[in-house]
């Protein structure tokens, strides 16, 4: 096991999602301890003592967001847990959901207490099935409980949770693309200031958090931050569910404690590549990071202070591994065209930005590139940055520099001699 | 859809007062899982009942790639595309249900048994690649477990 585990600490079974298997295991002892001897403010010191970070791809301290919620200002504020789960190469969340959905719902019972929230929100993918009925159900036995929907322990304190599915849209993950959903309109991101804790769902101030951030407040709660401290390293307290796919052995989630040694979570924990083969290239953390080759992760820890100086990121824990003989151009065009499709058409630079992209691209694995479409592809990428009003722009091109960088050798002789220079595959045959 | 009408009662207990326009995608997510797809009538059912601007239904309609307007096939094949499934060879399988159902992606067959269609990531990446029917995924397709999949459906 790739280090300590916090969230994946036991065992799996056909009913361990259930209330009563939860419970067995110490599940809602933590609620009660929160409500009956915790002020909503010392919830949020304990968070924000913990040191945890987002897990949603932009690690952003939790404790600085919730802070910013003041509880009992007369006004309704919102909880919304992010199980839009759409980054390529992303599926722990769905871990979660499939299988500690009760995790989920005691931490946002006491997120909710900490940030007085009366309504939140569980806001999943509209293709999940299995994991919509598994939190949906663990909602439902929460309700029948008496968890849900009623005044809590003598406090006073009471809690709705509406679970929102989506119907099939990459931006519904942006935390203002979610909202905007909610409020029952296409999902267009907002411009930010106002940050969404001072105005955000139905223009109150409001906390989206990643279903992982959320899963791990239990925990804090339940032990306190110090002892969560303990576990991964000063700069990246705790751990992090890794989606690994792509050319690997042993695709899946793992847990991983922050500070593990990158090359040894491939080679023995997820057992090498497909059929012996070589190791070219990491996606460390969802498309929109940055590639590392392997020469690059060699000495690197899992960690934000190791992977943030290499010029990538652990983004949201979706690790594609890439074998040697992988052709770059056909992954570009992969994610481009993915990113042409999605993008919501609010801003210029990225509608149109992404078509442009998205077209040169083609015309290149059509064998019709010319020399200057290299220089575009850059130009187009730089011109999204900082001028579009999601992460979106920024992240298509950061992705896009990121392979061309790497990989420019590729797309000259793709250019050059009408054809791959790695006979065109994606797939790693044995 | 005014069958459906106390269902959405019900959802609409768990809203805070006064969203209801937050109902939109929900009522329109229940009503094509009921007829199979949105018609004229519930649109103008739902801008009755939640008391929202027609602009707005067709908005959320429009946007969303999950939601359509018109029927699709008894079985709705949908094959990941995204990076994932690239790297295990969806391509394949793509290229081997439009050779098997003699469709298109986007395409219905002429018994309205089967559509095809592509999709981006389905968030199941470590058991690529995926097809979706209907709303279960099929995950670590290959040709020969696709083929099977069929003669089961037919
Ligand atoms: C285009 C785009 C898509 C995103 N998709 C997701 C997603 O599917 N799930 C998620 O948790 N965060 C996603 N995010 C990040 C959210 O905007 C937000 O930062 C996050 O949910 C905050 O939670 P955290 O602080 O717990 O990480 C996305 C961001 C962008 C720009
Ligand atoms: S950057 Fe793209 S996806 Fe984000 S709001 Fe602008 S157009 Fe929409
Ligand atoms: S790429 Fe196909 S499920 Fe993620």
């Amino acid at each position: 096991m790739p280090g300590r585990q916090l969230l994946m600490d036991f065992e799996v079974t056909p009913t361990s999602h259930t209330l009563e298997a939860y419970r067995a295991r110490g599940g809602y002892a933590t609620l009660e301890k929160a409500l009956r001897t915790m002020q909503p403010v010392d919830v949020t010191k304990e968070v924000t003592a913990s040191g945890l970070l987002g897990h949603g791809g932009a690690a952003f301290p939790v404790g600085r967001k919730w802070s910013v919620m003041k509880p009992g200002d007369d006004q309704p504020h919102y909880l919304c847990a992010n199980a839009d789960e759409g980054e390529p190469g992303t599926f722990k969340d769905r871990w979660i959901l499939e299988h500690a959905p009760h995790l989920l719902v005691e931490s946002m019972l006491i997120a909710s207490y900490a940030l007085d929230v009366r309504h939140s929100f569980v806001y999943i993918r509209g293709e999940f099935d299995l994991p919509w009925r598994r939190i949906q159900g663990a909602i439902d036995e929460a309700y029948a409980a008496g968890l849900l929907g009623a005044k809590l322990f003598d406090t006073g304190f009471m809690l709705d949770i509406v679970v929102y599915r989506g119907a099939g849209s990459y931006v519904c993950g942006e935390a203002s693309g979610l909202i905007t959903s909610i409020e029952g309109r296409k999902p267009y991101p907002r411009n930010r200031p106002p940050r969404l804790t001072v105005r955000g769902l139905y223009q109150k101030p409001t906390v989206i958090n990643n279903v992982e951030t959320l899963a791990n407040v239990t925990g804090i709660i339940r032990d306190g931050a110090e002892a969560f401290r303990k576990v991964g390293t000063a700069k990246s307290p705790g751990t992090q569910l890794v989606s690994i796919s792509g050319h690997i052995a042993k695709p899946g989630v793992y847990e991983v404690e922050y500070g593990y040694p990158w090359a040894r979570f491939l080679d023995v924990d997820c057992g090498g590549l497909l059929h012996g083969a070589k190791l070219k290239c990491v996606i460390p953390g969802g498309i929109s990071t940055k590639v590392l080759t392997r020469a690059e992760i060699e000495p690197l820890m899992l960690s934000h202070e190791s992977v943030n100086p290499a010029g990538s990121s652990l983004g949201s824990g979706g690790m594609i591994a890439i074998a040697e003989g992988t052709c770059m151009v056909r992954l570009l065009q992969v994610l481009l065209r993915f990113y042409h499709h999605e993008s919501c058409g609010q801003c210029t630079p990225c509608r149109d930005g992404m078509g442009w992209m998205h077209r040169i691209i083609d015309r290149i694995v059509a064998g019709k590139g010319v020399a200057e479409d290299i220089d575009r592809l850059y130009a187009i990428s730089e011109a999204n940055d900082g001028t579009t009003i999601c992460g979106m722009g920024d992240a298509a091109g950061y992705a896009t520099i990121g392979i061309l960088n790497k990989y420019r050798d590729e797309f000259e002789h793709f250019i050059t001699h009408g054809s791959s220079k790695c006979d065109g595959r994606l797939e790693c045959l044995a | 859809m005014k069958h459906l009408i106390p269902e959405f009662e019900q959802m609409k207990r768990r809203y805070p007062e006064g969203f209801e326009a937050s109902l939109v995608l929900p009522c329109l997510r229940r009503i094509q899982e009921d007829r199979g797809f949105v018609a004229e009538e519930d649109i103008l059912g739902v801008v009755e009942y939640l008391k929202v601007a027609r602009i707005q239904v067709e908005e959320v309609l429009s946007y969303y790639t999950m939601l359509r307007r018109k029927p699709v096939g008894r079985w709705h094949l949908q094959a990941c595309r995204n990076i994932a499934c690239s790297m295990r060879g969806c391509d394949g399988l793509v290229g081997h249900l439009v050779e098997k159902l003699g469709i298109q992606p986007g395409e219905t067959t002429a018994d309205g048994r089967f559509t095809l269609s592509t999709v981006e990531c389905l968030g199941s990446c470590g058991t690529a690649p995926v097809v979706m029917v209907n709303e279960a995924y099929h995950e670590d397709m290959d040709a020969a477990k696709l083929d099977q999949l069929i003669e089961g459906l037919r």
